[in-house]
């Protein structure tokens, strides 16, 4: 029984340390399947964690601060457009501005408006998300493997969860089986082919960020007025690096990038667990190793040592009509 | 009775500095089939472009059957029945026919029975035309002929009632060429208007029945075809009498210096692309390889010239293998062994366009002396050898400081040949030579190429323009499907023996 | 959108590399007033302390070239590997790891003559850099991995792994704080302070020091090595159209590796400055973001020594000021220039063709209309 209520508080930290990482992909997937580099996701979920958190407590209402924080991301995906697909600068370097900026601003901010070195104040009960409880959850709780599954692991997740794992059959049916994801994708493979259809490759591609400011925000907003109760200063730690990284393992597919996130939430969630453990000869663990590990994991997945990916063909090159 | 189906009345063009269509004025009947020729740089793409929304034009009329339209985006012109299959094919490699034909026309936003109705229109459209295709096909799976085919069917689905084909036949063997004709006159039968842009003579002989000359942006001439020959219209196209043969005097042949045994070579799909090849060319003999553009000739040129693997079988210089599959010598050991390449792509490899000429000058040489000692350049040395090759070659303008983007296409063509033919190789493999070459760099280059062969080189020269092969080959070798078809003394050859070969068809 | 053509042969080089570039500084400082405003400050009255705290006295002046020299380093680092087309974003981490080179180098081996310390510390500063910058290196040549999300996780990797050192093996026992024993004082770097100490002149102290003139050599060094060397020439050619670089014989693999493990090096003498120079010690995230700044450098520098120096200069004003500024004003913490220099990174970088072609097209016509008055 030790082992079965273990087993379920682990898959129910996976559950919730992915959520996060399942927005980002997602989003990352519709940038880079309309043919743009974004490596801004981290920067992007900082802002919305820290625009989601902010406004949350100034106007008392979570969702506000969702909705603004989806405002914002939408505005920084647009910012990325312009630069990258308007005045066709380089993607990369758009998005490492773009992650420069975003630190120093919201952190900055932050100080300057609340004085505490980079910390929002904490949100209260209204102002914040709160864990979910299925119906009868509690009641449920005792049936064998049925009551453990729904009421430990499936029930009182924060709603940002339930969201992200409904988001990726709603992206992979947006994708592949409706006229915007044909073309979404044939944006990113050939231009113009897409051009000479009479389709506006631009639109397209800014309709593409577009939906990844709204999908990152949810990530954001997810750690600022869900899991935590305020913003602190660089609060993202890497996480929009590791969606990338789950992204191009799952080769820019829905389903594929969920598996990986879930690896690295399950990652995470056995590192807490991890610390302070001796494992035989070897000792303890160094908590250092623990906490490095979803970066380590990072570099051997996209070191491909699990089968190689190739992108969407028309990547990072921006669109030029005239020859 | 005739009338006027597309009219286009003082049409002009330019980007940046360059006048790309002076004034043009076109007129194309309805239900005929209608030729635009003209050199590479006549402005013909440019204008047809512009027929298709895919540029503006900045100033002029265009007229659809007698109304002015303002043709500001692609879906502009196919809402007026204009279509058009481009040079280079406007499909989404990893998706099927159908989604394809169906992109930016898919008439409903979540695929359910309008794809069905699609897909049974395109089966009839299929039927009428013979066009035979398998529309769940991957178009990566289909070969250059079906995937034209596929552009023709999305423009007819499209409800193109004007037709435009940019350079259709320049991936095709003289047999598809032959088939994609029918096809266009059974499309003109049906009352569809056909716009053909090609700088092929024969085609124009052979398929239409009107003709525009281009030159240097401008029309130069308009005529019936049967008021016509290949002479008149190339004389319009280029503004003189044309050589088409260039003066080759009978050199005598050395021996064999350059042998090509039994070569297998794959290309990056691992798919093999070359097959059991033989060849060998002798000093002072140019070695004229003819075929249709993907049968192999640019993976044998990348094996012969140390770029790409070798699958099996070897390479001999001066009988000493130099390549086979254990053993691979790179660029830079033959260049030291007197083997020099001029690749078919000059700016996707023979040249690096973001630097300044002098730097593409040694390009491939620049760890020798005198450019370098010990890894350090020598400007002075650079400089001096960088004036004195592009006087010699011609090259304008003459600065070696330029960058090489700002060189046109036969001035950059012609930075790599003095480059090349500098180091005075022994073997020497030339791609495309004169591809987007205007014709007076074009009669410099083969004359250079000539002059080296005078000189005892043994030349190797892969070509899809049957003419230049003709021009300039001692001896002529035919690839298709990745093996050597045909080889030929170049007397007395003639086009049609070696198109046959080129599709296969062998004796 | 505009659609201004101009015929790139005629701009005069200084309207694309200087005038450019500052049209770009300008609207990156701009909006930087803008947010000070928005964090409830004076724009105005901050540019002021900036400028006193960077020039106004000579203790000042000395912290800004102390920046200038970690600038140079770090911005030298980016600009190298970026010839080669690849974004090193990895300079913090390798910097750190530079340090331990440099660190373990010195405590080793104090008993040797001072300046042969100096050079074996310098040379265990490069090694340890360019190592760490050689497996992003590898990954991206042979797996394609891309370099710009591994040397990031590397930076995360770098800081783990120095942590874990200092608190658990190479730590000064003797104290709580996670930071190494400090270096025996002979082979302390001289400081500027010292040096004038020896003219006769007194000042206050600054963290400047010799490191300042291997910063300078280093710039020589760059420039050189890219523009006057094979070396720099195959970078260079990968960097801009690798298939052409493969048809002239030269390997991408290896000068992928070259530029990374350069650049590494580069970064790495960072080291030499914070712990030969400075604190004479690993103290735990002493690389303190001079690697992401190093970036904005290079990019307004447009990745050229020339460009560099200034850039770095410019930072090291905007750091030494800044610090100015947030003694003085409570609202604005270190961060906010973390977010200028992100716009700096934006507008240098990302949108330097933004005003671009209005900008050469007006000096093409000014100097065409003088030409023929």
């Amino acid at each position: 029984m030790e082992f079965v209520s273990d087993l379920a508080s682990l898959i129910n930290s996976t559950l919730r340390i992915s959520t996060p990482l399942v927005f980002a992909a997602m989003a990352g997937i519709f940038a880079e399947r309309s043919g743009v580099i974004d490596f801004s996701l981290e920067g992007k979920m900082l802002m919305a964690a820290f625009v989601a958190a902010v406004c949350s407590y100034y106007f008392g209402n979570p969702w506000i601060g969702l909705l603004m924080a989806i405002i914002v991301c939408v505005s920084l995906s647009m910012l990325h457009g312009f630069a990258s697909v308007t005045h066709k600068g380089d993607q990369v370097v758009s998005c490492v501005a773009i992650n420069i900026l975003i630190i120093g601003l919201t952190t900055a901010l932050a100080a300057a408006w609340f004085g505490q070195a980079g910390l929002t104040p904490t949100l209260t009960e209204e102002q914040r998300f709160l864990e979910v409880h299925l119906p009868f959850a509690d009641n449920l709780r005792d049936i064998p493997v049925i009551g453990t599954i729904y009421s430990d692991i499936l029930s009182g997740h924060y709603i940002f969860v339930y969201f992200a794992y409904i988001s990726v059959p709603i992206v992979y049916w947006v994708v592949f089986k409706t006229s915007f994801g044909l073309r979404l994708r044939a944006v990113g493979e050939n231009p113009s082919a897409v051009d000479t259809a009479g389709i506006n490759v631009f639109a397209m591609r800014y309709k593409a960020l577009a939906v990844n400011g709204i999908l990152i925000a949810f990530a954001g907003a997810h750690l600022s007025t869900a899991v935590n109760a305020n913003f602190f200063r660089e609060m993202s730690a890497g996480r929009g690096y590791l969606a990338l990284a789950a992204m191009i393992f799952g080769k820019w597919h829905p389903k594929t990038a969920l598996i990986a996130c879930m690896l690295f939430g399950f990652t995470d969630a056995l590192q807490i667990r991890l610390q302070g453990v001796e494992i035989p000869t070897i000792g303890e663990i160094p908590v250092q190793l623990i906490q490095a590990l979803p970066y380590i994991l990072t570099v051997v997945l996209l070191a491909g040592f699990v089968g190689k990916a190739i992108a969407p063909n028309a990547i990072g090159q921006p669109y030029i009509k005239e020859r | 009775m005739v009338s006027p189906i597309l009219e286009l009345n003082n049409i002009n063009k330019s980007f940046g500095h360059v006048h790309a269509n002076k004034n043009i004025n076109l007129t194309i009947n309805k239900g005929t089939i209608h030729g635009i020729i003209g050199e590479n740089g006549a402005g013909k793409s440019t204008l047809m472009s512009i027929v298709f929304g895919l540029y503006q034009a900045n100033s002029g009329i265009i007229k659809v059957n007698g109304n002015e339209i303002k043709l500001r985006s692609p879906k502009d012109s196919i809402v007026n029945g204009i279509g058009m299959v481009h040079q280079h094919f406007m499909l989404v490699e990893n998706f099927t026919v159908l989604e394809n034909i169906i992109l930016g026309f898919e008439g409903e936003t979540i695929f359910g029975e309008k794809l069905q109705k699609a897909k049974e229109d395109l089966k009839k459209l299929c039927e009428t035309y013979n066009f035979n295709i398998d529309l769940d096909s991957t178009i990566s799976d289909l070969s250059v002929g079906f995937r034209q085919r596929v552009e023709i069917l999305k423009s007819l689905y499209r409800g193109a009632e004007i037709l435009i084909l940019d350079e259709p036949t320049g991936v095709l063997t003289p047999q598809e060429v032959d088939e994609l004709f029918k096809i266009l006159r059974s499309l003109k039968d049906e009352g569809k208007t056909i716009v053909l842009i090609t700088h092929k003579l024969i085609e124009i002989m052979d398929l239409t029945s009107e003709v525009s000359v281009m030159r240097q942006g401008e029309m130069v001439g308009h005529t019936k075809t049967e008021n016509t020959n290949k002479e008149k219209l190339a004389e319009m196209m280029v503004g003189r009498s044309v050589l088409l043969r260039v003066d080759k005097p009978e050199v005598k042949r050395g021996e064999v210096i350059f042998k090509v045994n039994d070569l297998t070579v794959k290309d990056d799909l691992d798919v093999i692309r070359v097959k059991n090849v033989n060849l060998e060319i002798r000093s002072g003999e140019i070695l004229g390889i003819a075929g249709v553009t993907g049968n192999g000739q640019t993976e044998l040129l990348e094996a012969l010239s140390g770029i790409r693997n070798v699958e099996s079988g070897n390479i001999e210089l001066f009988g000493e293998t130099i390549s086979h599959k254990d053993n691979y010598l790179n660029p830079r050991m033959l260049k030291e062994k007197g083997l020099a390449h001029v690749p078919e792509d000059r700016q996707r490899m023979g040249l690096v366009t973001d630097f300044k000429a002098y730097e593409n000058l040694i390009f491939g040489y620049h760890d020798q002396e005198p450019y370098s000692k010990s890894s350090i350049f020598n400007q002075k040395e650079i400089i001096q050898y960088a004036n004195k090759v592009m006087k010699e070659y011609d090259v304008r303008p003459s600065s070696p400081n330029l960058l090489t983007s700002n060189f046109s296409g036969g001035n950059q063509q012609k930075i790599i040949l003095s480059r090349e033919l500098n180091e005075n190789p022994k073997v020497l493999l030339v791609g495309q030579p004169t591809r987007g070459v205007d014709i007076g760099a074009i009669e410099f280059i083969h004359q250079r190429l000539i002059d080296m062969r005078n000189k005892g080189a043994a030349i190797l020269v892969a070509s899809v323009e049957l003419d230049e092969v003709l021009s300039l080959s001692d001896r002529i070798i035919v690839m298709f499907d990745g093996k050597i078809v045909g080889e030929k003394e170049n007397k007395n050859v003639t086009d049609r023996e070696l198109g046959l070969l080129m599709a296969g068809v062998t004796e | 959108m505009s659609n201004i053509v101009v015929d790139k042969t005629k701009v005069p080089w200084w309207v694309s590399n200087v005038i450019v570039p500052l049209v770009n500084l300008s609207l990156a400082l701009l909006v930087s007033g803008i947010f000070i405003f928005i964090a409830g400050e004076n724009p105005i009255e901050a540019v002021k302390l900036i400028i006193f705290g960077s020039f106004g006295y000579i203790q000042g002046f000395a912290y800004t070239l102390y920046y200038t020299t970690n600038f140079i380093f770090t911005g030298l680092a980016f600009a190298v590997a970026f010839h080669c087309r690849l974004f090193n974003i990895g300079g913090e981490g390798q910097a750190y790891i530079g340090g331990l080179g440099v660190f373990l180098v010195a405590i080793n081996l104090s008993f040797l003559p001072v300046p042969i310390v100096w050079l074996l510390a310098t040379l265990g500063a490069i090694l340890f850099g360019a190592a760490w910058a050689y497996i992003p290196a590898y990954l991206q040549s042979k797996r394609g991995s891309h370099v710009v999300i591994t040397t990031i996780m590397f930076n995360f990797i770098a800081s783990s792994l120095m942590i874990y050192l200092l608190v658990d093996v190479i730590r000064d026992t003797n104290q709580m704080a996670p930071h190494t024993v400090k270096l025996p004082e002979e082979i302390w770097l001289p400081s500027f302070e010292a040096l004038s100490g020896v003219l006769g002149i007194k000042i206050r102290y600054s963290p400047l020091n010799l490191t300042f003139l291997l910063a300078i050599a280093s710039l020589f060094f760059v420039w050189f090595l890219i523009w006057k060397t094979r070396w720099g020439y195959e970078m260079r050619a990968v960097g801009h159209n690798t298939q052409a670089a493969i048809y002239a014989g030269i390997s991408p693999h290896k000068n992928i590796i070259i530029a990374m493990c350069i650049s590494g090096g580069l970064a790495g003498l960072l080291g030499v400055n914070e712990i030969l120079g400075v604190s004479h010690k690993i103290q735990a995230g002493f690389p303190a973001g001079y690697g992401f700044t190093g970036i904005a450098v290079a990019l307004m520098g447009r990745n050229h020594p020339i460009g560099i120096l200034p850039a770095a200069f410019l930072f090291g004003i905007l750091y030494q000021g800044g610090s100015e500024v947030t003694f003085e004003m409570p609202n604005i913490t270190r961060y906010m220039f973390v977010a200028v220099q992100g716009l700096i990174i934006l507008f240098s970088g990302a949108l330097e063709n933004l005003f671009r072609p209005q900008i050469e097209s007006f000096f093409v016509n000014r100097l065409n209309r003088e030409v023929r008055s």
